[in-house]
């Protein structure tokens, strides 16, 4: 089947890259990419006299016994690695060999992201924000993912890649003015916490029903391609969001009509509550995707993706590359879930405490005498006066202005908005005891 | 004014084409289809961005409106696209938030809704939710419309209501050739998410002069076709050639004089207009195929009882298809035809 084909043809190629690349920076590989227009299958021109099945774009041939094709005589898929659980370099020929500069970028990226996390998990505690998702031990895959696209590059997100924006350079300060959905919030206070968005980052905004991205980043890489400056388009969703209709279609189009796209599955063995045994039979969402390749979750996505994304736009062919947290989702799935309904503590506790990409990172770095007890601890404090000062500011903030619920549903305001608006301010000019305007803008 | 009869007989109504709308510069005789691929031809050629997709548009599409464009313009402008409607409109917002002119096709509005999500959710909040960063105004998805004698459940269905209720989509419907030609063109420039429905029963039947050139023709606006004195009737897309002979029908054997409203716009749609006419003539009737309960009428009328309460004569009437799927056999029987629309009429002026 056409799947098994392309693993087949996946593990082909990978392995020649592998041998190809070996020793070039990740940095090198992103400015290498080279573009080309139509580079994918040609189709089979009309032959009777085969005796082949005939049909436009099969490669298949006849058999003459009737043969099922067992899931088990595959073995599982396997999932490449980079780093083991101490943060040492099984194969030295895969070490991305990064600089220090770049791989203390990470680890303070990763870093910051966590306390934010868990500044902003506690203010929705404390009622302070409504509402807040984590992003525990998805670190890796973030910043990973993050470092191996050029800034050009647009992003498709679910709701957790708070990290890939972090590393973008999106500050503090327009993170929590999200969340509190003050003044400053470049979103106009339209959405819940975490959906965040930047034009100027090329991260497209949040969205909360899932997998909507993912046909649409398919259609954003085919405007991308015929463009032809180079861009690809990366996609992130879960692997309980897989499972949605429009995962489906996004595949197939991608793979139709020839979009320079990655897709990136977060695989944290969680859909809130459900597990991935009850999302999906096998090995990952992997079976799906016309073509596949399956990662280890750390830092080691920026080994493997800028080989990914150099020929995602150099033959106009989608990838999927599903990163398996080997954590499960740390965290809660949202401020309104309390895993331990569904999880055991001890589960969640072996992960943070025993695998969790940031203590590897940091295995690795100190390893190398690149980071100390002493940089830990004054980066530990700096990162955290960092958070707390633009928490503290963004709390104080106003609102926006109430006429903003009634701007952006169109281009222009339509008169039936503008009839609303006014009837709006009346009503709370007569009534304005009961509404709470001192938090507003004026 | 050319004057075609209708396919199917059963319809007793005649397709003329009102000659209401003034429009500059050459023009050739087109039908329905034919006004979609001009408009879609003179996209291709004026925006290098442009891309029209969907289910076997590439060969031409099921109605022929996408004839000759692949070969003109290029088979990555114009290409298939796997069957997906789901598919197709979230490719289609995508490829509009990235910058390019995307025409979606739906091959029957009746197969619109697996898009919904991505219609309602999505394509229509985007603006919105993300503050103005981001949008999909690029995007049109055209899909054919209405019924046609025989299409019954699933290839007759006029779903504008449900689409009504969504801010942040435009949904357009024309009555004509010319219309078609200028209000999808509105469309595809509008920078907002437009779903253009074309009546599939004009596009071989309904036959006028239009314009070569690319010309547009304001979008939520109504137009006034015939003005009258006694009743306002409103319709859209083929209603309006129905109403179009009622109205004569009124005039000749019952001395009444009709205001014939062609809404056009469903969504955002022109309050003023209508509201303007019924309190010259106090009396109103609103048609439509889809299913009364819930239909665009009643929101129309909705409006118009709050703003022209004491201008009415009498309850608004609403003429459409009963509550219940769309038949086929009994199709005759279920559309909202010039004697059901004549008979409420009737009752009207002696209120």
């Amino acid at each position: 089947m056409a799947t098994l084909n392309s693993i087949k043809n996946m593990y082909g190629i990978c392995s020649h890259v592998i041998r190809q690349t070996t020793g070039l920076r990740a940095a090198k590989l992103i400015q290498q990419r080279a573009f080309r227009v139509n580079g994918a299958l040609r189709q089979q021109p009309f032959d009777s006299s085969e005796e082949k099945p005939q049909f436009p774009g099969a490669s298949a041939e006849f058999i003459d016994h009737l043969e099922f094709i067992q899931p088990n005589v595959i073995s599982g898929i396997p999932v490449y690695r980079v780093m083991d659980r101490a943060g040492k370099i099984i194969n030295p020929s895969e070490d991305p060999q990064l600089s220090k500069e770049q791989v203390l970028n990470f680890y303070q990226k990763m870093t910051l992201l966590n306390t934010m996390d868990r500044i902003l998990y506690e203010s929705q505690r404390q009622g302070r924000i409504s509402f807040y998702m984590t992003n525990y031990g998805e670190e890796g895959t973030h910043i990973g993912s993050a470092a191996a696209l050029d800034p050009r590059d647009l992003v498709f997100g679910q709701y957790r890649e708070a990290g890939v924006l972090m590393y973008r350079g999106f500050p503090l300060d327009l993170f929590m003015a999200q969340c509190y959905a003050n003044v400053d919030d470049l979103g106009k206070g339209r959405q819940m916490p975490v959906h965040y968005g930047s034009k100027d980052l090329n991260f497209v905004t949040i969205s909360s029903p899932l997998a909507t991205q993912i046909p649409q980043a398919a259609g954003a890489a085919y405007a991308a391609k015929r463009e032809n400056t180079n861009r690809a388009v990366i996609c992130y969703f879960g692997e309980g969001a897989a499972s949605e209709g429009d995962a489906h279609a996004g595949f197939n189009f991608s793979a139709t009509l020839e979009c320079p796209l990655i897709f990136f599955c977060r695989n944290n063995g969680y859909a809130i509550s459900t597990p991935t045994n009850e999302q999906y039979r096998g090995d990952g969402i992997g079976k799906t995707g016309s073509t596949l390749f399956c990662l280890g979750s750390r830092s080691v996505c920026v080994r493997c993706e800028p080989r990914i994304l150099c020929r995602a736009v150099a033959e106009n062919q989608p990838f999927l590359i599903e990163a398996m947290t080997q954590a499960t989702r740390i965290g809660h799935h949202s401020t309104s879930d309390d895993s331990s309904a569904y999880r055991s503590v001890d589960e969640v506790n072996y992960w943070d405490k025993q695998d969790h990409p940031i203590s590897r990172l940091r295995h690795y770095m100190t390893a190398r005498s690149w980071w100390s007890e002493e940089d830990e601890r004054s980066w530990r404090k700096q990162s955290r006066k960092m958070v707390m000062e633009a928490f503290e500011k963004a709390e104080k903030r106003h609102k926006p202005h109430p006429d903003l619920m009634f701007s952006d549903v169109y281009e222009e305001m339509t008169p039936n908005l503008v009839k609303q608006k006014e009837a709006m301010w009346r009503h709370v000019q007569q009534y304005k005891e009961h509404y709470p305007l001192d938090a507003y803008a004026k | 004014i050319q004057t075609y009869i209708a396919f199917l007989s059963i319809f007793l109504f005649m397709y003329e084409y009102d000659g209401s709308l003034f429009v500059v510069g050459p023009t050739t005789k087109m039908n329905l289809f034919q006004s979609v691929t001009s408009a879609l031809d003179n996209t291709l050629a004026s925006d290098p961005t442009a891309v029209i997709f969907g289910e076997d548009v590439a060969f031409g599409g099921v109605f022929r409106c996408t004839v000759g464009l692949r070969d003109k313009y290029g088979k990555d402008r114009v290409f298939n696209t796997p069957l997906c409607e789901q598919g197709i409109v979230g490719f289609g917002i995508g490829a509009a938030v990235a910058g390019a002119t995307a025409i979606a096709e739906i091959q029957f509005a009746d197969y619109i809704y697996p898009a919904f999500d991505q219609i309602v959710n999505e394509a229509a909040k985007y603006r919105y939710r993300s503050g103005n960063l981001f949008d999909c105004g690029n995007l049109t998805i055209r899909a054919p419309w209405g019924c046609v004698g025989h299409g019954s459940l699933y290839h007759s269905q006029s779903p504008e209501a449900f689409f009504a209720h969504c801010p942040g989509i435009k949904v357009v419907i024309p009555r004509g050739p010319v219309q078609c030609k200028g209000l999808l063109l509105s469309c595809i420039a509008d920078q907002n998410p437009c779903i253009f429905f074309e009546p599939k029963i004009l596009y071989r039947a309904a036959v006028e002069q239009v314009p070569t050139e690319a010309y547009t023709i304001p979008l939520s606006q109504a137009e006034v076709i015939q003005e009258g004195s006694d009743v306002t009737l409103v319709a859209w897309g083929t209603q309006i050639h129905v109403l179009t002979e009622v109205a004569n029908m009124a005039q000749e054997k019952l001395g009444v004089s009709c205001e014939l409203i062609d809404l056009q716009t469903i969504l955002p749609w022109d309050t003023e207009t209508v509201c303007k006419s019924v309190a010259k003539t106090g009396r109103l009737l609103i048609s439509h195929e889809a299913p009364i309960t819930g239909g665009f009428a009643a929101e129309i009328s909705s409006t118009v009882q709050e703003e022209c309460f004491l201008n009415l004569e009498a309850p608004i009437a609403r003429v459409c298809g009963y509550d219940t799927p769309f038949p086929h056999i009994f199709e005759p029987f279920y559309i909202p035809d010039k004697w059901k629309c004549f008979d409420a009429i009737k009752k009207l002026i002696i209120y």
